[in-house]
C-alpha cells in the first residue's frame, strides 16, 4: 500500500496562504501590541506613584513620535479587537429569551451600544478633572 | 490525575478579552495618541489629575481589575499565537509570558498601592 500524501505545509507561513488565515493571525497579533500597551500603562501608574517629577520623565516618553506611533499602531489592533471580539460573541454565547434564539446581529449590535456607553464615560470621567 | 489550569487560563482570557473590547480603543485615545493628535486636553495626562482621580481606592480597585484582565488576556493569546508561529516550545513561551504577566500584575498592585 502507498503512503497516504501528506500536502506539505510552512510551519511558520501557513497563515499567508488565505485571506482569512491573515485577518486571523492580525487578530491574534493584536495580543502583542496590547500586552506591550498594558506594560506601558503599568510603568506609567508606577511613575506615577514613584513622585512627580518620575511621571513627568515618563509622559514625555509616552507623548513622544515613539510612544504616539506605537499607540496608533496598538489603536488600531485594539478597534480590530473589539470588531472581531463581538462579531464572535453570539457564536460563542448563544442567547435565548423566552424559548427564542435572540438574533446574532441584535447581540453585536447590542455590544456596539455597550461600547458607545463604555467610551463615552470613560471620557467624561478622565478629561472632566482636567477641564 | 492532575486538574488542568485550562479553566482558569480560559477565563481569564475571555473576561480580558470583553474588558478590552469595550475599553480599550478610547483608554489609548485618551492615553496614547489624543494628547499628541490635540483631540484631549493636555490636562488630562497631567500628576494633578490622576492623582485626583486614582485617590478613591474604588477606582485603583476598578483600574487594577481592567488592566490585569487585559494582561492576562494578552499573555494567553501571546502563548497561542506562538504556536500558531510555529514556535513548539509551549512550556517555555507558557513560562515566560505568564511569568511577565504575573510580574506585571504585581508591579500594577503595588504602584497602585503606593499611589
Amino acid at each position: 500500500m502507498s503512503r497516504p500524501y501528506i500536502r506539505p505545509v510552512s510551519r511558520t507561513g501557513w497563515w499567508l496562504a488565505q485571506p482569512r488565515y491573515v485577518r486571523y493571525m492580525l487578530r491574534e497579533i493584536s495580543s502583542l501590541f496590547i500586552g506591550g500597551y498594558m506594560l506601558i500603562m503599568i510603568t506609567g501608574l508606577y511613575r506615577l506613584s514613584q513622585g512627580p517629577q518620575e511621571y513627568a520623565a515618563f509622559l514625555t516618553a509616552l507623548l513622544g513620535p515613539a510612544g504616539v506611533a506605537y499607540a496608533l499602531v496598538t489603536l488600531v489592533f485594539a478597534a480590530y479587537h473589539t470588531y472581531t471580539w463581538f462579531i464572535v460573541t453570539p457564536k460563542a454565547m448563544p442567547l435565548v429569551i423566552a424559548g427564542k434564539r435572540v438574533p446574532g446581529p441584535l447581540i453585536v449590535a447590542a455590544h456596539w451600544l455597550g461600547f458607545a456607553v463604555v467610551s463615552v464615560a470613560l471620557w467624561l470621567l478622565m478629561t472632566a478633572g482636567g477641564a | 490525575m492532575g486538574r488542568s489550569h485550562k479553566p482558569i487560563v480560559w477565563g481569564l482570557f475571555a473576561a480580558g478579552g470583553t474588558v478590552a473590547a469595550f475599553v480599550l480603543p478610547m483608554l489609548i485615545l485618551i492615553t496614547g495618541t489624543g494628547v499628541g493628535l490635540g483631540l484631549v486636553p493636555e490636562s488630562t495626562l497631567q500628576y494633578d489629575n490622576l492623582r485626583a482621580l486614582l485617590t478613591h481606592s474604588l477606582t485603583r480597585l476598578v483600574v487594577f481589575g481592567v488592566l490585569f484582565l487585559m494582561l492576562w488576556h494578552a499573555a494567553h493569546r501571546l502563548r497561542i499565537t506562538a504556536h500558531d508561529l510555529g514556535v513548539r516550545a509551549d512550556t517555555l513561551v507558557a513560562t515566560v509570558v505568564y511569568a511577565a504577566a504575573g510580574l506585571g500584575s504585581l508591579l500594577l498592585a503595588l504602584a497602585l498601592i503606593a499611589i
